[in-house]
């Protein structure tokens, strides 16, 4: 099965082009990767065709889309969210949405692993979305947004063996695995979901907070 | 009819998600196909105003099942479509991302050429599904969002820009007044309602930027404002309750008288004899009004396309990229940026 991968939850830009075999076995055969946390919009779509290139398919041979559904800043992880969710559409493929962090974790387990992987990725406003795997990469707890400090008081409590994605350094653990979601990641993430023919469930982000809004308060008058 | 091609038109700049159809026929006559909106204006109500975040969240939900409804509804499916036009701005930077996005799935999907457009000539476009063919015009756009005076000597070239509000949107100013007297979010609709059964002259409110030495196209609606939250607050501090319809009716006719003047000057001085309504704000029925007396008076020819095409839509993107299609521009690429402040210059972003 062909399948499309995009993800926006972080500052890469990644859209691959991945073949899954019905024994489970997932071939990366192209990736288009760009940094650019604020250019989501403008470099997605050509990433796309330029993986689609590279592999030597045509968007009408894709079989499936697996969208990264964050956590990520809002602005940019909607870039993906909309896109997958319109090409799965236009193409009338099915669109899975797999947590971004899972796709991490799915590559950096890869060799193997002794004990559980955390999995951060940068959440501004100094905190960390993240979320604690086993060694199969099954999400053990999260994914949540806090804190750094407050993530270093949990980690003895987790059993980490390892950590990956980005702003990981500072826990004093072995780092390993990519700062983004790969499309081989990705596809690994959603592989049971894609094997099993279900329908896809409702594509929804995982935003994690709520949007900065509060009602107005009273109106202050303009004569004193 | 011979079709020169049907084009889907995707609207994402503000609280509506739109999504509209439009065939055009080889001799230039656009016919509507659907007009599909979904509106999370009442998400922003309690806020008192559109608040960007809430908003891009609704556009993401909305967008594909307002797609499927707009072809459902032209009884199309998406092979038919021959190009995908959608607004790259002016608007809301992350509102506006949303439906370019989509926009550039769905053509690239689709194998169609993508039009990234200007949000304003299109209000100016959407006025061809209902009167057909516009001679060059003059256009008064005014919504919540913007208050601006177009000469648009052809729909698909360039358009002059003669003048834009220096502070509040005329649409704002409806909104805030109506907070100031108790009335609901959006504004407008509720003072319109409320000014029917008042008096326009029981106040003086000021005539923004009228003087002989202010820009004569320009328009400023803040000190109105203000001027309207003094009088209601002299009144409270009297203890006299607040005439709601009179104070909303004056205000009213404030707006109205300014921008109908202005813009009845306009068209005289650059030669147009058609004047054009659009935005929100033109569904406001004393603009309405007033606008055709002048007009007449002037002896120039007024359209205003019904309120539902006012308002922001996904038809007016739909009916601008038809336009341009049939007229053989060069689509944009798919690496188009949306662009929050995109000039009203650049129809379309090359
Ligand atoms: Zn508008």
């Amino acid at each position: 099965m062909l399948v499309l991968a995009l993800d926006t939850a972080t500052p890469a830009v990644t859209a691959g082009v991945v073949r899954l075999d019905p024994d489970g076995a997932v071939a990366e055969l192209a990736a288009r990767v760009v940094h650019d946390g604020r250019k989501h919009g403008e470099l997605l779509m050509p990433g796309v065709l330029g993986a689609c290139g590279d592999a030597d398919v045509t968007l009408r041979e894709i079989e499936a889309v697996v969208v990264g559904a964050g956590p990520g800043p809002f602005t940019g992880l909607r870039v993906g969210m909309v896109t997958a969710a319109s090409l799965g559409d236009a193409l009338g493929i099915p669109v899975h949405g797999v947590c971004s962090l899972d796709a991490i974790a799915a590559d950096a387990v890869g060799d193997g692993i002794d004990g559980n992987l955390l999995v951060a990725t940068d959440a501004r406003r100094r905190e960390v979305y993240w979320a604690a795997y086993d060694a199969e990469a099954r999400r053990l707890t999260g994914p949540t947004v806090e804190r750094p400090d407050a993530l270093a008081e949990r980690i003895p409590g987790l059993g980490l063996a390892a950590a990956a994605g980005s702003l990981v350094e500072q826990f004093g653990l072995p780092v390993r695995g990519p700062e983004a979601p790969t499309p081989r990641g990705l596809v690994a993430a959603a592989a049971d979901l894609l094997g099993s023919g279900a329908e896809p469930g409702p594509l929804e982000p995982l935003y994690l907070r709520r949007p900065d809004a509060v009602p107005p308060g009273e109106r202050k008058p303009v004569t004193a | 009819m011979n079709s020169a091609g049907i084009v889907l038109g995707i609207e994402t700049s503000c609280d509506e998600t739109g999504v509209g159809i439009v065939r055009i026929s080889a001799d230039g006559v656009p016919e509507l196909l659907a007009n599909e909106i979904a509106s999370s204006v009442e998400e922003h109500a309690r806020f008192g105003g559109v608040v960007p975040e809430v908003a891009s969240r609704a556009h993401l939900q909305a967008m594909v099942p307002a797609v499927q409804r707009a072809l459902a509804t032209a009884g199309i499916t998406g092979r038919d479509v021959d190009a995908v036009a959608v607004t790259a701005g002016p608007g809301l930077a992350g509102a506006l991302l949303v439906g370019v996005a989509a926009a550039k799935a769905y053509a690239a999907a689709w194998g169609v050429p993508l039009y990234g457009v200007n949000h304003l000539a299109a209000h100016v476009a959407v006025d061809t599904v209902q009167h057909g063919p516009l001679p060059p015009a003059l256009a008064l756009l005014v919504s919540g969002g913007h208050s601006s005076l177009l000469a648009v000597p052809d729909l698909a070239g360039p358009v002059t820009p003669l003048g834009a509000t220096i502070d509040d949107a005329a649409g704002e100013a409806f909104d805030k007044v109506a907070r100031l007297l108790g009335l609901p979010f959006p504004g407008g609709p509720h003072v319109d309602r409320a000014a029917k059964e008042g008096d326009p002259a029981a106040v003086r409110f000021p005539r923004g930027l009228t003087g002989p030495r202010d820009a004569p196209f320009d328009f400023s609606f803040s000190g109105l404002k203000t001027a309207v939250a003094r009088h209601v607050e002299a009144l409270q501090r009297a203890g006299t309750p607040v005439p709601v319809a009179d104070v909303a009716a004056s205000f009213q006719e404030a707006v109205v008288d300014v921008l109908t003047a202005k813009t009845v000057r306009a068209a005289r001085e650059h030669g147009m004899e058609t004047v054009l309504l659009g935005g929100g704000v033109a569904a406001n029925s004393r603009l309405r009004v007033l606008a055709q007396e002048r007009c007449d008076a002037a002896g120039l020819t007024l359209r205003v396309p019904r309120p539902v095409l006012c308002t922001d839509n996904g038809a007016m993107v739909a009916a601008l990229g038809a336009h341009l299609l049939r007229a053989g521009a060069t689509p944009s690429p798919l690496d188009l940026p949306a662009d929050s402040s995109l000039p009203v210059t650049e129809v379309l972003v090359g």
